[in-house]
């Protein structure tokens, strides 16, 4: 087994963990975390596929270089807006759950948004 | 290799590809320069623009049959990347144009300016936004590589996910983070197939993957990542869970555009994927799931549909059934099939139809929201005789979803159920029967209270213009059904099958 392969594994191995965690954690934070440690597998996987440079028999493949960092500025801008509607969901109920019936129970303080 | 050298010279026209994008894009910029107030003639001002330039592709493509490229940067792939406008592009172009415009003058009631008063956050956010996702999808449309979609996907669901929570209601909040959750699910899944399929071809241009692809493991892999994460983002059963809630608490412009549209991106990558990218692969298993999901959305959204109290609640369960209709066409348009012409034909027209008919409905449910001021079908009683127009064009949207001729429905369902009885593929035929069937009830059940004779007290009377424009987008689904052999023939027009036939 060369370095590749086992980064290559271990991309695998962080993709499934995430996929873990995005199924079963019922709450929002550690969905994102998930998504974000899925994201990180990819990225890893990307560089190994660099390292082979598959396409054009350089010593490492620029273009998945590219794309990782384009990957990663969307993963961050889709972090940044879950955070956002995370803490708008806290201010609005003072809990964060996917579950609606947790805060329509008592009848909603019906806070408007300005 | 002449084919590909073919494939990726600039042909006539090719400007309006990138004009395409370019002019939302620009109205976006220009919005945040010239700050919120403009946002809203920026936005109105650009839409007449943005449907000639969609027009003009139509019309160019009709000319020269064949697909209109344009080549950024003057890079050939494997390099570079090209924009591609085939028939199934240019139509869903052409209909995005017709759709978001509409949204957007219905949408000038509840996110204008007035002069004099204070500036809110919703407006400006709101035209932003809709142009946002209006150049996102126009992305998707042209894109002919498989990470510069990746990204359109992206700004899509940024797009799209902010609009459902505009009002800032902390069940609307729940239900767009609901939805992001999802989409990036999606997202992620896609981008791992797309590593997949770099790693193992070198290539992602569309045209070059098509030529290299065979079967294997990594292929299949690959594959099967890419159409999971985007049937997350297409809401096909059991992957649907998102949508009710989102589409259904989104301000009513933004659920004609969400429910017409956005979850058509998806579905639109589905198709490339499968017959464009991949139609070396023996597709008739994968096509067999596929139709398996959709047969099963079908039967289960309509039953929900029936049970839901809310009208835009059964109307956004109707999107979960019609959905399932679209992946019908995978087992039967694959292949050189006299009938694969067909099943395509009827994929087509039933993204087209439900686009236009599913936008009239949403409209004509946030009319009648806001005028009786609640959407609970228990209450609708008498409305039909207070609000004729409005009924009249949520009653022609579901004489489409129903499948009744003469109908955009009824074209694309009577073409799929052709297809699928000359392919002897029974099954599919029987769904789509019930499936029809279900789709009267839930119609039925959301209309009979309005022709009831009760009074009914108006809390504000509709706007005639409003009303007028979910009638218009209702008559586009009717007109679908009176569309002439050669609009078919338009559809084809870049379809690897029907053109590898010509000579």
């Amino acid at each position: 087994m060369n370095a590749a392969t086992l980064a290559g594994l271990t991309g695998a191995a962080i993709v499934g963990l995430g996929l873990y965690g995005l199924i079963t954690h019922p709450q929002p934070l550690r969905k994102i975390l998930a998504f974000n440690l899925i994201g990180s597998g990819v990225f890893l996987l990307f560089g190994i596929i660099a390292r082979r440079g598959a396409a054009s028999g350089f010593a490492a493949d620029p273009v998945p270089q590219a794309m990782v960092i384009t990957g990663i500025v969307v993963a961050f801008a889709a972090s940044a807006l879950a955070i956002a509607l995370v803490l708008r969901l806290f201010d609005e109920t003072g809990r964060v759950t996917l579950r609606p019936e947790a805060w329509m129970k008592p009848p909603g303080n019906g806070a408007d948004s300005e | 290799m002449i084919l590909t050298a073919a494939a990726f010279s600039p042909t006539a026209g090719r400007f309006l590809l990138v004009l395409a994008i370019i002019l939302p894009v620009a109205g976006i910029l220009l919005s945040l320069v010239l700050g919120g107030r403009y946002a809203e003639r920026i936005a109105l001002g650009l839409m007449p623009l943005g449907f000639g330039v969609a027009a003009a592709i139509a019309v160019l493509l009709w000319r020269s049959g064949k697909p209109l490229v344009y080549i950024l940067g003057g890079f050939t792939p494997p390099l570079g990347i090209a924009l591609r406008a085939d028939g199934f592009s240019a139509v869903m172009l052409v209909t995005a144009a017709l759709v978001i415009p509409a949204a957007g003058f219905f949408a000038r009631a509840n996110f204008a300016t007035p002069v004099g008063a204070a500036e809110a956050r919703a407006p400006p956010t709101f035209w932003i936004l809709l142009q946002a996702i209006w150049a996102a999808l126009n992305i998707v449309f042209l894109g002919g590589d498989l990470f510069n979609l990746y990204v359109a996907l992206e700004l899509l669901t940024f797009a799209a996910v902010p609009l459902v929570c505009l009002d800032g209601r902390p069940e609307t909040l729940a239900a767009a983070l609901r939805y992001l959750l999802f989409a990036l699910f999606g997202s992620v899944f896609y981008l791992l197939g797309v590593a997949l399929l770099y790693g193992t071809f070198g290539t992602l241009d569309i045209i070059l993957l098509a030529a290299r692809i065979h079967a294997s493991p990594a292929v299949w892999m690959a594959a099967g990542l890419m159409t999971a994460g985007l049937l997350a983002k297409t809401a096909l059963f059991p992957l649907h869970l998102w949508l009710p809630p989102a589409h259904a608490n989104a301000p009513a412009a933004a659920s004609a555009v969400l429910s017409g549209l956005v979850v058509k991106a998806s579905f639109f990558l589905i198709v490339r994927l499968w017959f464009d990218v991949l139609p070396g692969l023996p597709n008739a298993i994968p096509g067999t799931i596929l139709a398996t999901l959709g047969s099963a959305a079908i039967l289960f959204g309509s039953v929900l549909a029936l049970r839901q109290e809310r009208l835009k609640l059964l109307i956004a369960y109707s999107t979960v059934a019609q959905i399932g209709y679209l992946f019908l066409m995978f087992p039967l348009a694959s292949g050189t099939h006299p009938w694969a012409a067909e099943a395509w034909s009827g994929g087509l027209m039933q993204t087209l139809s439900h686009a236009f008919a599913k936008a009239a409905m949403f409209l004509a449910a946030g009319l009648i929201g806001e005028s009786l001021g609640h959407d609970r079908i228990a209450g609708l009683s008498g409305i039909g005789r207070a609000m004729p127009v409005t009924i009249f064009a949520l009653g022609l949207g579901g004489l489409s979803l129903m499948g009744m001729p003469p109908s955009g429905g009824f074209s694309a369902k009577w073409v799929l159920l052709k297809a699928s009885v000359e392919a002897g593929q029974w099954l599919w035929a029987v769904v789509m029967l019930a499936g029809g069937l279900l789709a009267g009830g839930y119609i039925y059940q959301a209309l009979a209270p309005a022709f009831t004779n009760a009074g009914v007290a108006l809390k504000t009377p509709p706007q005639r213009s409003r009303e007028a424009i979910a009638l218009a987008l209702a008559l586009c689904a009717v007109l679908l059904g009176f569309a002439p052999q050669s609009f078919f023939a338009f559809l084809q027009i870049g379809r690897p099958a029907a053109m590898a036939a010509l000579p």
